[in-house]
């Protein structure tokens, strides 16, 4: 049991973010109103969504050094992972855009940033499935992962900085969210549920990579 | 290697004329700035994704085996990503020239111009070389050329198209030059990415 407290402490950080995303106290905001309580879950969604990026970034390289299949299950789960969080964002985002903006896809370039590089992934998926040989498969899949996080990282985190017409806050000139509406009630909520949906993330690539390793294993059998 | 198919060359310039010609065919001149500057991006992109799909993909299994016998990865790569900068700066001159004689051409600050231009079709060139190594070892290649490039190329895209816009309005509002370092920084970045992950493309 000792092994898994970080389980136990991701669905209690997520729990806990949830409750007091709901009943907590937040200040009152000048546009954002009530809507800031989605902080909590939209911004949560995109920290853990570039985790797991990374860590599939970080398994896709690990297995071009060694080629060990369960790396590049890894490398694959997580970037599973990425995409549900990816979506889950895109909603909760489009919601808050809806009553904030005014409209649910306002042609904003982290926006558009975000979808190319979903596409991006997408793309990768793709690949794979187009491949039959394991091996084959694992290795040039690697390499298109790793150019997929160099484009997406330029796309979402340096492009809406130099574009002069973001709606988001710390890009074009808008301040960021450190500035002027994170006080230290929501901080102490915020941080907490950016861990703890990490940590679901890992605990999701995790069981998703055992699902596979079971499938793998009930083939192997059969050929046997 | 690659000037064995000259016929290709051939190929490619003719694809980039005639599209121009349907466009010219289609809309005569363009008074809409933001249209003019869309329109040779897009025909700029479909050239060199049709150029470059050919640098790996047109090459036989027994031309591939034989090149790796001679040539270290990197030497292969590098050689292929220089080639195809320079085919698809030629291109994209030649385009321009084209489209502007037949359209017009309402760029006021050519030299910017330009540069985006030459900047943004290395960038394509990097880009579309690395990706046609990756399509060309997957069984069904054409169709996942497209697919796994377009997105890739957005970001160049983005930047190349913002540039020429200023370029083409005459109104630099913000300081060009940034945007061109970013430009050629992704140029630089990708070769290099192409460089190190190549010889994981290569044996089989």
């Amino acid at each position: 049991m000792k092994a898994h407290w970080w389980k136990a402490l991701g669905i209690i950080l997520v729990l806990y973010s949830i409750v007091m995303g709901f009943l907590g106290k937040v200040p009152a905001l000048w546009v954002l109103h009530e809507t800031i309580r989605n902080l909590y879950f939209h911004v949560t969604m995109w920290f853990a969504m570039m985790t797991m990026l990374s860590i599939s970034l970080g398994y896709s390289i690990a297995y071009l050094r060694g080629f060990k299949r369960e790396y590049d299950v890894i490398a694959t789960e997580a970037a599973n992972v990425a995409m549900m969080f990816g979506a889950v964002g895109i909603v909760t985002g489009m919601a808050w855009a809806n009553f904030t903006w005014g409209e649910p896809w306002p042609n904003d370039p982290k926006l558009n940033g975000v979808a190319v590089g979903m596409i991006a992934y997408i793309a990768y998926f793709i690949l794979r499935a187009s491949i039959d040989e394991q091996s084959k498969r694992g290795r040039i899949a690697a390499v298109y992962n790793i150019f997929a996080y160099v484009m997406f990282m330029v796309f979402v985190n340096a492009l809406p900085r130099m574009a002069d017409d973001s709606m988001h806050p710390g890009q074009a000139g808008n301040p960021g969210f450190g500035g002027y509406d994170l006080d230290s009630g929501m901080r102490a909520v915020f941080y907490p549920a950016v861990i703890g949906w990490i940590l679901m993330g890992v605990w999701l690539v995790n069981v998703r990579k055992r699902m596979r390793e079971v499938e793998f294993k009930f083939l192997q059998n059969e050929l046997d | 290697m690659e000037f064995r198919q000259k016929y290709a060359l051939g190929a490619i310039v003719l694809y980039a004329v005639s599209t121009v010609f349907i466009c010219y065919l289609s809309f005569h001149t363009i008074d809409s700035k933001t249209t003019w500057n869309a329109l040779f991006w897009v025909i700029e992109l479909f050239a060199a994704t049709n150029a470059v799909s050919k640098s790996f993909g047109g090459e036989s299994k027994e031309v591939q085996l034989y090149t790796y016998t001679l040539a270290s990865p990197g030497a292969v790569i590098l050689s292929k990503i220089i080639y195809n900068i320079l085919l698809t700066i030629a291109l994209t001159l030649v385009t321009i020239l084209v489209y502007s004689t037949l359209i017009g051409n309402p760029v006021v600050e050519m030299p910017l111009f330009l540069g985006t231009a030459v900047l943004g079709a290395s960038g394509f060139a990097a880009v579309l070389t690395m990706v046609s190594a990756i399509a060309s070892r997957t069984n069904g290649n054409l169709a996942l050329m497209a697919i796994l490039s377009i997105p890739l190329l957005m970001p160049i895209l983005i930047i190349v198209i913002k540039l020429s816009s200023m370029a083409v309005s005459g109104m630099l509002l913000e300081d060009p030059t940034n945007y061109l370092i970013a430009l050629g920084s992704l140029n630089i970045v990708t070769a290099a990415l192409g460089y190190l992950l190549f010889p994981y493309l290569w044996h089989d």
